[in-house]
């Protein structure tokens, strides 16, 4: 029993078909009390009024929208390395979530900018690099768009994946010199002894789990689309020849 | 491997457009931004050195299918991979051809284009440096988008969208250097990042270009 058993389709989908109920569930359940908790029953912050809610909304998704790039970064290196079809499609079927991620995490903080900057938006180091984040995932996905062979879309889009990780870190902290921030520092961390207060935290942190649970069940849903797809490529072409 | 190069060359300075393409649309480009913006000189001597990057930055980006798609389509692109030369060395030896056809005149085009945007004094020779600093990595970045969309039919748009993102980092420190030297600030620090940013990616990315080409010509 090892890991790489479930690299086989076959597997892949009896297995997800078994899991997925649980992770919407899970998923579902995780996202409508975080939210409903969040939104209705914690109290106003003194200063940012109603606005603080889109917290719960912002923040897992912007964490959701890094975490989908480092899930592709691993599944392209998977690929590359011991060619396993399922988790070049893995990476495939991850990229769009992703892209949404980062445009619900850019629109949220739009929102809340309004009011609280002053402005939809700002030049602001980490607006601009989660601009940038976006661009990569356009390109990523108009790349595996483009090519009609499947097995050169996997390479070359896991290479584009790689080459780009290492440029959208380079990016991420050219634009930290480039410009001074108004975002404020990280509202969640491990490490820190002043964190916010826990009315805030455990709905967040329940809305957190809910986006990433999202997120296992949306690419396990489009893996499986993707190799039936291929699937019935497959047979057409065979019933196309004979 | 010389050879090669001087083959190149010689292709893009005889075989019409290639080589003077480039420096027509930087022209363009330097000409059209005080029509956009308006033709007030103090703005537009701020704005100047990074006018001059964007568009030396985009005439770049429109050489770049020259790169390898004419050598895909007459098919010897396949004979250099059966050739002795390892694949890393054709890709820089391509990127290096692009660099001294394209990247090496816009930068002696810069200061002259300068005087339209009445760039500051002290600027020249900031954005002179900084231009002969960067465009190598604008080079060897966009060869390896070149190489990504070489099969592709439509491959010039795509290829933007891969390749500008890439170009980020390059034009924020070499923008920032000029800037920053037509304000008379020291320049030290982003010209030490960028010219870190174009021998690494010099040092590196020819294996990306190379594994990416061997895939598309599989």
């Amino acid at each position: 029993m090892s890991l790489w058993e479930y690299a086989n389709p076959v597997k892949f989908i009896r297995t997800t078909d078994k899991v997925l109920p649980w992770v919407w569930t899970l998923a579902l359940g995780c996202l409508c009390t975080g939210l409903i908790w969040g939104f209705f029953f914690t109290p106003d912050d003194f200063r940012m009024g109603s606005t603080v809610k889109i917290i719960y909304i912002h923040v897992p998704s912007a964490l959701m929208a890094i975490n989908a790039w480092l899930m592709m970064l691993v599944a392209s290196l998977i690929w590359i390395v011991r060619r396993h079809h399922v988790s070049a499609l893995a990476a495939r079927a991850a990229a769009p979530v992703g892209a949404v991620m980062t445009v619900i995490a850019l629109v949220t903080g739009a929102f809340w900018g309004q009011p609280m900057w002053g402005t939809w938006w700002e030049w602001d180091p980490r607006l601009t690099s989660f601009l940038i984040l976006f661009l990569f995932y356009l390109g990523y996905m108009a790349l595996w768009a483009a090519i009609e062979n499947d097995d050169t879309a996997a390479d070359l889009t896991s290479i584009l994946c790689l080459v780009g990780s290492v440029f959208a870190i380079l990016s991420r902290y050219a634009v930290n010199f480039w410009n001074q921030g108004l975002h404020q520092g990280a509202t969640f961390s491990m490490d820190k002894e002043e964190n916010i207060a826990d009315v805030f935290w455990f709905p967040a942190v329940i809305s957190m789990l809910g986006f990433g649970l999202l997120f296992v069940a949306l690419v396990f849903l489009r893996t499986q689309t993707e190799i039936r797809a291929r699937r019935t490529r497959a047979l057409l072409a065979r019933d196309g020849q004979a | 491997m010389i050879a090669l190069l001087l083959r190149d060359l010689r292709l893009a300075i005889r075989a019409g457009g290639g080589f003077g393409l480039g420096l027509a649309f930087f022209l363009i480009v330097t000409v059209l931004v005080p029509f956009g913006v308006g033709p007030q000189t103090d703005l537009l001597s701020r704005i100047a050195p990074g006018i001059l990057w964007i568009g030396a930055l985009l005439a770049c980006l429109l050489s770049l299918d020259r790169i390898l798609a004419l050598d895909w389509e007459d098919g010897s692109l396949d004979l250099l991979a059966t050739a002795p030369l390892p694949m890393e060395g054709i890709v820089t030896i391509k990127a290096l051809a692009h660099w001294i056809t394209t990247g090496l005149p816009l930068v002696f085009a810069a200061p002259v284009l300068g005087v339209l945007l009445n760039l500051p004094l002290a600027a020249y020779q900031w954005v002179l440096i900084s231009l002969a600093v960067g465009t190598p990595a604008l080079s060897v970045i966009g060869t390896f988008g070149a190489a990504l969309t070489v099969g592709l039919k439509r491959g010039g748009l795509l290829m933007s969208l891969l390749v500008l993102p890439l170009y980020v980092p390059t034009l924020i420190f070499g923008a920032e250097v000029a800037r920053r030297g037509a304000e008379g600030l020291t320049v030290q620090t982003p010209l030490m990042l960028l010219a870190g940013i174009s021998f690494g990616v010099m040092a590196l990315l020819p294996f990306a270009s190379a594994a990416v080409l061997r895939i598309n010509l599989r």
